[in-house]
């Protein structure tokens, strides 16, 4: 298991914590939105959202004992959500915190090239983070995108149809600091066939002659 | 009601049963690890898979509704084959460390695998390994023996209310236990371990100490608080090793407190083995015979006003009658069995907890007065706090005094006597929820009654009792909640001053001046012995604690694991004790030697077996007639009124853990305090 799935060690961890006045509003928003009596059902969002507030992008425990505060509920009920949810993260990560999917469909189209690439691009291994605290390299599960495989999530971004190459370029631009582009890396705009669409390719402004571009009346 | 058919016999249960309780009906035992019959139903060892018919699949019978018409089948090839594929993914990881684990010989899981498990594994894979956890003193844990029957998570939640236990992180690595280091705080913890049905969470005072078959088990009473919790006490030769739970739904479910299940090893230190007589200004090994001779030299042809006899509070009844009718011979009328000096013993419904425990659960409001229930009865404030979870919150709970925590949300209305005169007047809020309940109660603690306006708090709480409507001809939601086990006997027997008596605090005053020049402490020991330094004093008890230090003549006791007797709980209701062990040393059961020393005072008591002395006691009151059920008192007259003092109340327990001197030796309860009484630190324990 990796270590981010273990609380990070003591003296990692803050001895405070609080939403930011912004995120107060948000969570404030987040928990109206559950039924009187069930505010309890907040704690998954507001875990994000201490996550995406923490330097590091991870929660801490203080973080967990203060939602339980806001929620009414004992800690360790925090604690169960927040270790068994793995998008969660226990330890600190780096800016650049890289999820290469290694499940079956992936792997039949070469996820092991992606990995390698990211392993010798940023010269560390699966879970480690490298020393300037940019990037950290982890291996998932399924990330649901086996139809644009090999895919890798970097942040909120998913990056598909990868190749060695590809990686390396995105990689290089996030070291740079500039941001790649999200999305498909081969040309496709989303998850058409790899060879261009077959329907609906009027919609898609592929220009195909078999289909108006424009719906008649009556039509829709 | 459902009616199905389980093997062919076809059974009714109630609305709302689960097919697993239809089984049992049937008188089907069906095996499981996660269900339990307190705890809400978790569904996830899969265990109690049953066949139903035009079910796809086995069904987890403890999760299961019982509808009409299901067709269950509990012996079919397809469950049995089920139910081995569960034992089989349940020993994938299970440890085969039986012969060192202290769970061996009383544990489910080997239990069941004798049943349904197969006699070697498929897995050659490596078996996962778990830390430890530390939960304190009491639990010792082995996590990597765990099931994750999440038992003691319910528990925690549940019963005990205290959020300590959880599961954490998921799948193969999921950890069962605080995800932050921290020690279990509550008072019922040692029931973790009856819940465990493997080795995971193991008794750590008890570890290694004797496999189950070696013990013999004797059903007794509990002393060491008022509940009067029904135990069994588990015993090898002459030695007491554990105490468990026995099945009492009237008074403790089937939990117990970790004092009760704990302070036994305080029987094994300082203890009274035989006579002692001091011989100039020091305490001295003595015969029983020099022991009686020194008291006899003292006491012959003293006048009885100069004698006094106070009883503590873990003493059986028995002994407290033939030394009230030894009293009685030496013409003295100083008796009190009231150490903490409460103004209680009035009428029988003035000073019970009426309504009994199990009356708890048809309470909808109570309001407790100078009591922490917490630390004075656990196992009352679990059932407080089961009958909150019943209700989903509506039942209304308020305290007056300290504000203690009772695990769940409640109102704290203040301090002292000026809110519950607001009450009586109905200016405060609570007053409506009281005028609104159909059950109404009040629980009045000691902290309330032993004080010297306690008569008139007493008075004060009765009226409040009348206008609130909380005794009617069905109920009755007075309540008094005493903290010694002796005390309600005591009481029954009028084991209190006679006419022209004193009391406590008269006879300790006296002492102090010189007029009570005998003082008979039959275990009393939480009394100020510094005013006994002028007085003759004879000490009978089991431990050398604050009684035994300034005695004249020592008189070595048995323990209440070393004798049968009578005990009544706060609830009046009278239980039996019975012997484990016989008294260590030249120690004898108690009645025997006040009525031993009678003799020797040539003013024979008129009994010769526990028999005739029951027969006495039922003599004095006839309740003592009525065995194991509490008797309905008639409401009566009592309370004086008067001025409260302005000065909140205060529990007489400070310290849970250490209340008697059983508890007070008790090297576990000494842990315990350490661990979990924050006052301990500074030294403020009493």
């Amino acid at each position: 298991m990796s270590h981010l799935r273990r609380p990070a060690p003591r003296e990692l961890q803050p001895t405070s914590f609080a939403f930011t006045p912004e995120n107060m509003d948000r969570a404030k928003k987040i928990i109206a939105k559950y039924p009187q009596g069930r505010q309890q059902s907040a704690t998954m969002p507001l875990l994000d959202l201490a996550q995406r507030q923490t330097e590091g992008n991870w929660v801490p425990t203080v973080a967990m004992d203060y939602i339980a505060d806001m929620l009414d509920m004992p800690a360790i009920r925090v604690y169960e959500v927040a270790t068994f949810y793995t998008m969660y993260n226990l330890a600190p990560v780096g800016q650049n915190f890289i999820q290469v999917c290694t499940t079956t469909p992936c792997w039949l189209r070469g996820s092991s090239d992606i990995v390698k690439m990211c392993k010798d691009e940023l010269g560390i291994g699966i879970g480690e983070t490298t020393a300037d605290g940019k990037f950290t390299l982890i291996e998932v599960e399924c990330l649901g995108a086996c139809v644009n495989a090999p895919m890798m999530q970097i942040n909120d971004d998913y990056y598909e149809d990868l190749t060695g190459e590809s990686t390396r370029n995105i990689l290089d631009t996030l070291k740079r600091g500039d941001k790649p582009k999200a999305g498909p890396q081969s040309g496709r705009r989303g998850c058409e066939p790899i060879d261009g669409p077959k329907v609906l390719k009027a919609f898609c402004g592929c220009g195909a002659a078999d289909q108006p571009a424009e719906p008649k009346d009556g039509e829709a | 009601m459902p009616k199905l058919t389980v093997d062919g016999i076809e059974v009714e249960v109630e609305a709302g049963a689960t097919v697993l309780q239809a089984c049992e009906e049937a008188g089907k035992e069906i095996p499981r690890f996660c269900y339990h019959e307190r705890l809400s139903i978790a569904g996830n060892c899969r265990m109690c898979l049953v066949e139903m018919e035009r079910a796809p699949k086995p069904v987890a019978s403890c999760a299961m509704p019982a509808a009409d018409g299901m067709v269950i089948k509990t012996d079919s090839d397809l469950v049995k084959k089920a139910r081995n594929g569960v034992m089989e993914f349940l020993l994938i990881n299970h440890p085969l460390d039986c012969p060192i684990c202290d769970q061996g010989g009383e544990c489910d899981l080997q239990d069941q695998a004798m049943a349904y498990g197969f006699d070697s594994s498929r897995y050659t894979e490596k078996k996962r390994a778990v830390k430890d956890k530390e939960l304190g003193p009491i639990v010792k844990t082995i996590m990597t023996r765990c099931i994750h029957c999440t038992r003691c998570v319910r528990f925690s939640e549940e019963v005990a209310g205290v959020g300590t236990m959880g599961a954490v992180y998921r799948g193969e690595d999921t950890e069962v236990g605080p995800y932050i280091e921290a020690s279990i705080n509550s008072e019922l913890s040692g029931n973790l371990i009856d819940l465990c049905p493997v080795g995971a969470l193991t008794s750590k005072p008890y570890a290694f100490t004797a496999r189950p078959w070696e013990l013999k088990k004797t059903d007794s009473v509990d002393v060491m608080d008022a509940v009067g919790s029904n135990i069994r006490i588990d015993t090898r030769g002459s030695e007491v090793l554990r105490v468990l739970p026995r099945l009492n739904e009237d008074v403790n479910e089937e939990w117990i407190s970790d004092k009760t299940r704990y302070a036994i090893d305080g029987l094994k230190r300082q203890r009274l083995d035989r006579p002692y007589v001091r011989v100039n200004g020091k305490l001295v090994p003595a015969s029983w015979d020099e022991a009686f001779a020194a008291i006899k030299a003292k006491v012959a042809g003293l006048d009885g006003k100069k004698i006094a006899a106070l009883a503590g509070d873990t003493v059986d009844c028995e002994s407290m009658t033939a030394l009230k009718d030894l009293m009685g011979k030496l013409g003295s009328s100083n008796l009190d069995c009231r150490q903490d000096g409460s103004k209680i013993g009035g009428p029988r419904s003035s000073y019970i907890f009426n309504s009994t425990i199990a009356g708890i659960e048809e309470a909808d409001a109570c309001l407790i007065v100078g009591a922490n229930v917490r630390a004075e009865a656990p196992i009352i404030n679990s059932r407080l706090r089961k009958r909150w979870r019943m209700t989903a919150g509506d039942f209304r709970l308020a305290l007056i005094g300290e504000n203690w925590d009772p695990t769940f949300k409640h109102d704290y209305l203040g301090a002292g006597p000026e809110t519950l005169t607001e009450i009586l007047e109905g200016k405060n809020d609570f007053a409506k929820v009281l005028e609104a309940a159909s059950n109404p109660m009040i629980i009045l603690g000691m902290g309330a009654l032993n004080r010297e306006d306690g008569e008139a708090v007493l008075a004060t709480a009765r009226a409040i009792a009348d206008k609130y409507g909380m005794v009617t001809g069905e109920w009755n939601g007075f309540n008094v909640l005493h903290t010694a086990a002796a005390r309600v006997g005591g009481l029954d027997l009028g084991f209190v001053p006679g006419e022209g008596g004193l009391s406590t605090t008269e006879i300790l005053d006296g002492a102090a001046k010189g007029d009570v020049e005998v003082v008979y402490l039959l275990g009393a020991d939480e009394l100020d012995t510094s005013k006994l330094s002028k007085a003759f004093v004879v000490y009978q008890g089991c431990l050398g604690d604050a009684g035994a230090q300034v005695a004249d003549v020592v008189l070595p006791g048995a323990a209440y694991t070393e004798k049968n007797g009578t005990y009544v709980n706060t609830e009046g209701r009278v239980q039996y004790g019975w012997r484990a062990v016989f008294p260590v040393g030249d120690a004898r059961e108690d009645w025997k030697i006040v009525r031993a020393l009678s003799a020797s005072l040539g003013l024979t008591l008129p009994y010769d077996n526990i028999e005739a002395v029951r027969t006495r006691m039922v003599e004095i009151n006839d309740v003592f007639g009525s065995v194991n059920v509490p008797r309905k008192a008639a409401w009566g007259d009592f309370g004086k009124a008067g001025v409260m003092k302005s000065e909140g109340f205060a529990s007489p327990v400070r310290n849970f853990y250490m209340t008697d001197p059983i508890s007070r030796a008790s090297v576990t309860m000494a842990k315990c305090t350490e661990a979990f009484v924050k006052d301990a630190a500074a030294g403020k324990v009493a």
